[in-house]
């Protein structure tokens, strides 16, 4: 994972990276993907921000699994997010293992991997570091950020520290904070990677044996909240795996059984077990509200210039639609133009992911639309 | 984006009330037409809610601000007075709760703006002394079984209610469904608009 060639950036070498946490980090390597050409006013630019396990891959083969893109449905030449038209940036989350520094990454001052003394993060800090490679990249203004899951969560913090530097935003089954649920479903996920005897209080980037057994249940448990129980019903039911019986065993009797542990299995080749627990971390600390004494709508007043979108799904039950109407309730108090559909699917919190028609519908008119606005305001400016 | 001149008749009976750079809340703006030519032509800082996903994918392909939700459960969310109006056209017979919406439309609003089909119309009440059926007509088209239609109202009955709640009727513009104006009060109006336009604004302390 460590030894792979990233685009990336170093950022923070002269001015460290303050954390909310409150430790300073330097530097800061940020890999990330672009798609597209930078117009010469720099006003196509659109960052699209990923999800937990996400990566910078969002519309090119990922470099370990060789699967496409994770969001190369939508993004692409001549698709959704058109990259013959805008410039779309995705970057590695702070904190994560596919270039971006993060716990596997090597210390500067020690030369060793940082382990748990790397500072824990939060989604802000996610999002100060985007900002950074902006500038880098020469994008003052984004004509639109969008991500869902952990990647609206951006979204919201880009709203709430950097509205200035956006045109429009976009939602997608997303939260402003975790729920006591959230973060239960995350630290059984955390305690299953520390029950692992590989994982040796964080310190196995030496060895041979990752704590690959505990971060696949996490995997496993994470993965059945991303799904719907009519999902699991359609796709499995209680069908054998390739068996006419069970076995009175404990064996992978069920497909559904079968499924999850290929889905952990798979996992752990590509994700390191610290970055896990790390970045579940950030997203049980989000509470945009909790900075403004609970009041959401304070957050987004001054991002009232901003178009936004906001998009949840029927069946998901990870972030619900009353989470995501919690977002538009606020954004609406806050005087935010802003747009919400809840689309009916059945597949669960992972819609966002898959074919969805009426919320490609609902994000082309968005884009179109935003995209326009844009360019009329930009030279307005003139 | 198309710029839009015309509108339908009796959306323009609403539009032509709303004074420029308003801020606009339009509760059932189903494809949006009425909130586009508003925003573009009256260059209003417009909002819509919308509960169907077709009717809200249209809105936002127009560049408008959609929200997909109905006047029964989202209106709670918006603060005292965040519009200087709030539209709702022929959906008040539609919700759950008339009397309640009327009033959060004055609550989240300096001003409303209400259009009802008229139950009073003397075609709907002939068909129904005459068939002994629930009326279907030009304006009522659906079967009682099938209309979203839960809370029928006339004129009068509409009338009523802003009297019983001190709510000021600051215009009244009875009219035909192809927008065509009549000018008659309230009572003849009862028996011969199809449709009847209600400008209201609250009572002062």
């Amino acid at each position: 994972m460590t030894n792979q060639d990233f685009t990336s950036m170093r950022l923070f070498e002269e001015a460290p990276l303050t954390l909310d946490g409150g430790d300073a980090l330097s530097p800061v390597d940020v890999a990330y993907e672009t798609y597209g050409t930078l117009s010469r006013r720099a006003d196509n630019a659109v960052l699209i921000c990923h999800a937990l396990t996400g990566d910078q891959y969002v519309a090119s083969e990922h470099p370990t699994t060789g699967k496409p893109g994770w969001w190369e449905r939508l993004v692409g030449p001549g698709k959704l997010i058109d990259t013959n038209t805008y410039f779309v940036i995705c970057s590695n989350v702070l904190g994560s293992c596919m270039g971006t520094t993060g716990p596997a990454s090597l210390e500067e001052a020690t030369g060793d991997p940082w382990g748990t003394r790397f500072p824990v993060i939060t989604i802000r800090d996610m999002v100060r570091v985007q900002a950074a490679l902006l500038d880098a990249l020469g994008v003052s203004k984004l004509m639109m950020v969008i991500g869902g899951s952990m990647g609206g969560m951006q979204v919201l913090e880009w709203l709430a520290t950097y509205p200035d530097r956006l045109h429009s935003a976009c939602v997608i089954a997303s939260a402003a904070r975790h729920t006591a649920q959230n973060i239960a479903f995350h630290e059984v996920g955390r305690q299953a990677v520390m029950a692992d005897p590989n994982w040796n209080q964080g310190q196995y980037y030496g060895a041979d044996t990752p704590p690959a057994k505990g971060l696949a249940v996490a995997r496993m448990t994470a993965h059945i909240t991303y799904l719907s129980e009519d999902a699991l019903t359609n796709k499995f039911g209680r069908n054998l795996q390739e068996r006419d019986a069970v076995t009175f065993g404990f064996d992978a009797d069920f497909q559904v059984e079968s499924y999850l542990r290929h889905q952990g299995s798979t996992f752990v080749d590509r994700f390191d077990a610290n970055s896990y627990l790390y970045i579940t971390r950030a997203m049980d600390y989000l509470d945009i509200a909790g900075r403004f004494d609970g009041r959401l709508a304070d957050a987004f007043i001054p991002a009232r210039g901003v178009r936004c979108c906001v998009i949840s799904f029927t069946s998901d039950w990870l972030y619900p639609t009353i989470e995501n109407k919690r977002i538009v309730h606020a954004l609406n108090a806050a005087g935010v133009p802003v747009s919400f559909a809840e689309i009916d699917t059945a597949y669960g919190h992972d819609s966002f992911l898959l074919n969805v028609p009426e919320m490609d519908d609902m994000l082309a008119g968005f884009l179109t639309t935003a995209a326009q606005t844009f360019t009329a305001s930009e030279q307005d400016d003139d | 984006m198309t710029e839009q001149n015309t509108i339908r008749p009796d959306l323009k009976l609403i539009a032509d009330l709303v004074t420029p750079e308003a801020r606009v809340l339009d509760i059932g703006c189903a494809d949006g037409e009425l909130l586009h030519y508003l925003v573009h032509q009256k260059n209003v800082d417009g909002r819509g809610i919308e509960i169907g996903q077709d009717g809200v994918n249209q809105c936002v392909a127009k560049g408008l601000s959609v929200i997909q939700g109905d006047a029964d459960n989202d209106l709670a969310e918006y603060p005292d007075q965040s519009f200087d109006v709030v539209i709702l056209s022929r959906t008040l017979q539609a919700v759950r709760q008339p009397h309640t919406v009327l009033l959060e439309l004055l609550r989240i609003g300096k001003q409303a703006i209400v259009t009802i089909p008229n139950f009073g119309q003397w075609h709907v009440r002939l068909n129904l002394l005459t068939r002994g059926r629930m009326p279907v007509t030009k304006s009522l088209n659906r079967t009682w079984y099938n209309t979203e239609n839960i809370h029928f109202c006339t004129i009068l009955d509409l009338h009523d209610l802003i009297q019983d709640e001190n709510i000021n009727l600051l215009d009244f513009v009875p009219h035909q469904k192809d927008g065509r104006r009549l000018s008659m009060g309230v009572k003849r109006a009862n028996l011969f608009a199809d449709q009847a336009l209600f400008l209201l604004e609250k009572q002062g302390p």
